[in-house]
């Protein structure tokens, strides 16, 4: 990986039930994420994905890029910004910032329909695990 | 209104999670990991695991049991229907692995105000049975109107 760097891009759609699976599998039920009725009484269009779904994403696609070793992954920071639908195709896209002394700074960024859901992420991994 | 930031620096006990090689690989199903080491034993050794590895934002998982009750500690006073996540790091030392008995504590790092919205902070540093740390995580959670 060397500076201004693109790492590959992940393409996810999550099916309708997604975000209740995520809920089982996370532990957190919130109706937002699996109650359409009950999202739409609070204002939103209808029930979101899990933010910490979406930067589970973001996590995955540095992984991916840097060999698929979990280790390679030393430090994740995100902002959560707009919301992620079910059944709508996101897409994980990252710049590398800075590379050297076996490390890389990706900033990445998560997107559906052209909306930022996460933004402001950057992720360093350690390039002499694998 | 200016927050009340007199929680600030509160700690909460360790919460105790086991971590199951099923759990790990539920997780990992859900964010659509395919990397064989999160659900094949022979495949995680052979990688140089002790046991199957958890995918590293399994973080949320085993450090859910001491967010909650920060969250919701009357102390800290946040107005859990006007709260959004509004930011997340985590910083990985040792990986976790099926088998792993996780402490995680948690203490309110920051209440702060900032263009009529409040931020709250918080700390979680979660360490293995043998004393080694494996993530600390910083949870920022904004609430509208304050």
């Amino acid at each position: 990986m060397t500076e201004g760097d693109q790492i590959p891009e992940l393409k996810v759609t999550p099916d309708k039930y997604l975000p209740h699976r995520y809920a089982g599998a996370s532990g957190d039920f919130n109706p937002i994420h699996i109650d359409p009725e009950f999202a739409k009484q609070v204002g939103l269009p209808q029930n979101i994905l899990h933010g910490l779904y979406g930067m589970g994403l973001v996590a995955r696609a540095n992984v991916a890029a840097a060999g698929g070793d979990p280790r390679v992954l030393k430090r994740l920071t995100v902002q959560f910004r707009g919301m992620g639908m079910p059944e709508q195709e996101i897409t994980v896209t990252g710049t590398v910032k800075s590379a050297g002394d076996g490390r890389a700074v990706v900033d990445t960024v998560a997107e559906q329909n052209g909306n930022g859901i996460i933004r402001n992420a950057e992720a360093e991994l350690a390039l002499d695990q694998q | 209104m200016p927050v009340d930031d007199s929680a600030k620096g509160k700690s909460f006990p360790a919460f105790e999670y086991e971590v199951g090689k099923e759990k790990i690989g539920e997780y990992a199903r859900a964010v659509g990991e395919e990397n064989p080491v999160y659900f094949d034993r022979a495949a995680a050794q052979e990688a140089g695991f002790r046991e199957v590895p958890a995918p590293p934002m399994f973080a949320v998982v085993y450090s859910a049991g001491s967010m909650g009750p920060a969250i919701f500690d009357p102390d800290v006073k946040m107005n859990f229907a006007a709260m959004v996540h509004g930011g997340q790091e985590f910083v990985w030392g040792e990986p976790v692995c099926a088998g792993d008995i996780i402490s995680t504590t948690t203490e309110v790092k920051d209440i702060s105000e900032k263009h009529g919205k409040g931020f709250y902070v918080f700390e979680t540093v979660s360490t293995n049975q043998d004393g080694a740390e494996v993530v600390r995580g910083t949870w920022t959670n904004i609430v509208r109107g304050e």
